[in-house]
Formats: structure tokens, sequence, C-alpha cells
């Protein structure tokens, strides 16, 4: 049997709330990934509370969501986190990725990440789609998502707020019989 | 302008009150078996909900209301006998980046073609532009709601996202349309017309 949580570059581990915080106290400082990342405004939090955030909801069975963190195969460091938050009774998920060590960034890395992520939906949670949102500056973001298959679906007008600058929301979504579609042009 | 003398919750025919803890869960719950209603209402799975739960819910939004400060919602009641017919907020306000949901929906079909949720979401939109000074509104509607994707659009909300097929109901799947309307839409809109008549036309 295939190992689904294995990619080219990296692999999805369990989510160690300790070491998450660890991390996440030190990536959480580089505010240009959290822009990138994140809505709500760039703030920083004791390890302590980010350790509680992990702790959140993650013995809930079943889980609200599906959670992983994104460590690189060559060096087993941990980059980043990625997760579906489900909605089964229509099937759909909201993704999310994030590479935070920007020492990742334009290597591949998310995409892979991606790809077994966007697996893990359709061949263990078994969705119909896959929703996501990014924002309109996030051009990194935006090329990986329409390289792993996801389509725009919209964009939210001036949807936020950064440096007095108004900025859009984009909206995008893959189904199941694409992402098969796909798979199977591999 | 500033214009102290409209009130923001009286309309023609309706106005906009708070929550009636005493008579509405009663009313409320009858709703909820509407199945109709709920799935013109609501994204998620119908459910019928006895009085008592329906008064959890009054409480949990009343709590949320006071706690986040991110809601803002209202009953629907008519102007001539105060009969609650629907329901109104303003919600998931993000007050960082000035954005939030509208929502609105009148409980049964005899209410249901008069006007009365034009000039609730007049009321709704006043509030949240002229009040809450949000920069944009959104309204997310399923693409079998007709009526909402017309009310919404004569309003002058603008199709934005339409996210494909991820609604499934009756084995059917639809795809669920997000609509918005910016604060300066509004204002152009509202100036173009008789201020008195944007709350009270039907």
């Amino acid at each position: 049997m295939k190992d689904i949580y294995r990619g080219t570059l990296v692999r999805l581990s369990s989510q160690s709330a300790e070491d998450m915080a660890k991390a996440f106290a030190k990536w959480d400082r580089d505010t240009e990934m959290y822009r990138l990342a994140n809505s709500d405004p760039a703030q920083l939090w004791s390890e302590k509370k980010l350790k509680e955030f992990f702790e959140k909801d993650q013995d809930k069975d079943p889980p609200r969501a599906y959670r992983f963190s994104v460590r690189s195969l060559a060096d087993d460091k941990l980059i980043g986190s990625t997760g579906l938050v489900p909605n089964l009774v229509h099937g759909d998920a909201w993704f999310y990725i994030v590479v935070a060590d920007r020492d990742y960034w334009s290597k591949g890395y998310g995409t892979d990440a991606t790809r077994l992520a966007l697996q893990y939906g359709f061949i263990e949670l078994n969705l119909r789609r896959v929703t996501l949102g990014l924002h309109s500056y996030n051009e990194r973001a935006l090329k990986t998502y329409l390289k792993t298959g996801f389509k725009l679906e919209g964009r939210i007008r001036g949807d936020g707020l950064r440096d007095g600058v108004r900025f859009d929301g984009l909206y995008m979504g893959i189904l199941r019989e694409e992402w098969l579609a796909s798979q199977g042009a591999k | 302008m500033l214009d102290i003398q409209t009130q923001l919750f009286e309309a023609r025919d309706i106005r906009l009150g708070p929550i009636d803890h005493e008579t509405h869960p009663e009313i409320e719950s009858k709703w909820t078996h509407d199945a109709e209603f709920i799935r013109l209402m609501e994204l998620k799975p119908v459910r019928p909900l006895s009085p008592a739960m329906v008064k959890k819910q009054y409480e949990a939004i009343e709590k949320e209301m006071e706690d986040d400060k991110n809601l803002f919602y209202f009953t629907i009641r008519m102007r001539a006998d105060d009969r609650l017919i629907g329901k109104a907020a303003v919600e998931w306000i993000d007050w960082t980046n000035g954005n939030g949901f509208v929502r609105l929906g009148i409980g049964t079909a005899e209410d249901r073609r008069k006007g009365y949720g034009s000039q609730a979401l007049s009321m709704l939109l006043r509030y949240a532009f002229g009040e809450l000074n949000l920069y944009r509104v959104t309204a997310v509607v399923p693409a079998y709601n007709e009526g909402a994707l017309r009310l919404f659009q004569k309003f002058g909300f603008i199709e934005e996202v339409r996210r494909r097929k991820a609604m499934n109901r009756d084995g059917e799947f639809w795809d669920l349309v997000s609509l918005g309307f910016l604060n300066s839409e509004w204002r152009e809109k509202a100036n173009s017309v008789v201020p008195s008549a944007m709350s009270g036309q039907g």
C-alpha cells in the first residue's frame, strides 16, 4: 500500500502541540509570512497560549479539522502546517497550507504538501470538492494552487485592508472529478 | 450628510426589534419544522428544534453579541401588532478589514412576497453602512434560492464568487453564491433616491 503521507519533498505528520507552539512562536515574528497567510492582524502570542490553541479540539472524535504538520523529507525539519476543515454533509472542506519557514519558499515544498492534503481529502475523507481562500497579493500561493488543480471561483472585492491599501480575497475550488482526472493524467 | 431624524429600526410595514425570550421560541420552533424555510435560510442540515432549544440559541446569540461584538441580530416584527415574522443579522464582522455578512429570512410563506424582506434588507444595509461603518458586506446564497438572489441583486449586490457544486440537497448539487455590496455603492444608490423612500419601498 502506498504511503499517503509521503510526497517527493515533504511528509505530513501529526501535530505535536508543543513542537508547533515552539515553531510558531518563532515564525510569527516574520510578519511577511503572517500577512501572506492570515487576515487577522499580526500579533504575538506566548508559547503557552500557542500550545493551548494547538491543543484545542485535538482530542475530539470525529475531529473538527484534519490538521498536519509539514516536514521536509531530506532533513525531517518542521517547516509548516496544513489541514482540511470539512463540512461532511455537503462533502466540501476548507483547505489551508502555510510553509512558515521562509528558507523553504519557492522550492516546491508547498506544492508537494498541497498535493498530499488534496489526496487525503479525496481518498480518505471522500470529499466532493475542496475550497480555499487567499489574498490577491499572494501571487506565490496563487501559482501553487493553479498548479495543483484549483480553479478560481471568484473575487471578493476589497475584502481586506493593509497598510491603507484595499485588496481582494480570491476563492478557489477543485472538484472531485477534476482531481480524479488529474490523477489519471499523471 | 448626518441624518439623525430617520429612524434606523422603523420601516413602512415592519420594524427591527430585539429577541423576545418569552413569546418567540414558540414561533421560531414552528419555523424549524418547515424544512423548506430552513433550507432557504441555512446551509446546515434541517433539524426541528423545540421551543426550549430555540431559547438556548437565543441566549447564545445574545451572549455572542455581548462578548464578541461582531454580531448584530434583529427580529423582524409587523409594525401593526408586533407579530414576529422573521430575523435579520449582520454577522461575522471583521472590524480590522471592515467587512461583514448579512442575512435575513421571513418565517412563513404567507409573509413572503409582500416587500417585508426588502424593507428589512434596506434597514439592515443602512445599519451596516451608516451605523457600523463597514466597507463592504457579503451575502451567501445557495443557487436554488432564487428569491434571495433577486432581492440582493435588486439592491445592487454583485455576484463575486460561485463555489461550484458546494451544496448537496436531495441528491442534486448546487452552487453556493457570494454576493458583495460596497459602502460606496450603497451610498451612491441611496443618494439617487429620496432617503425616506429607501426604508419604505417594497
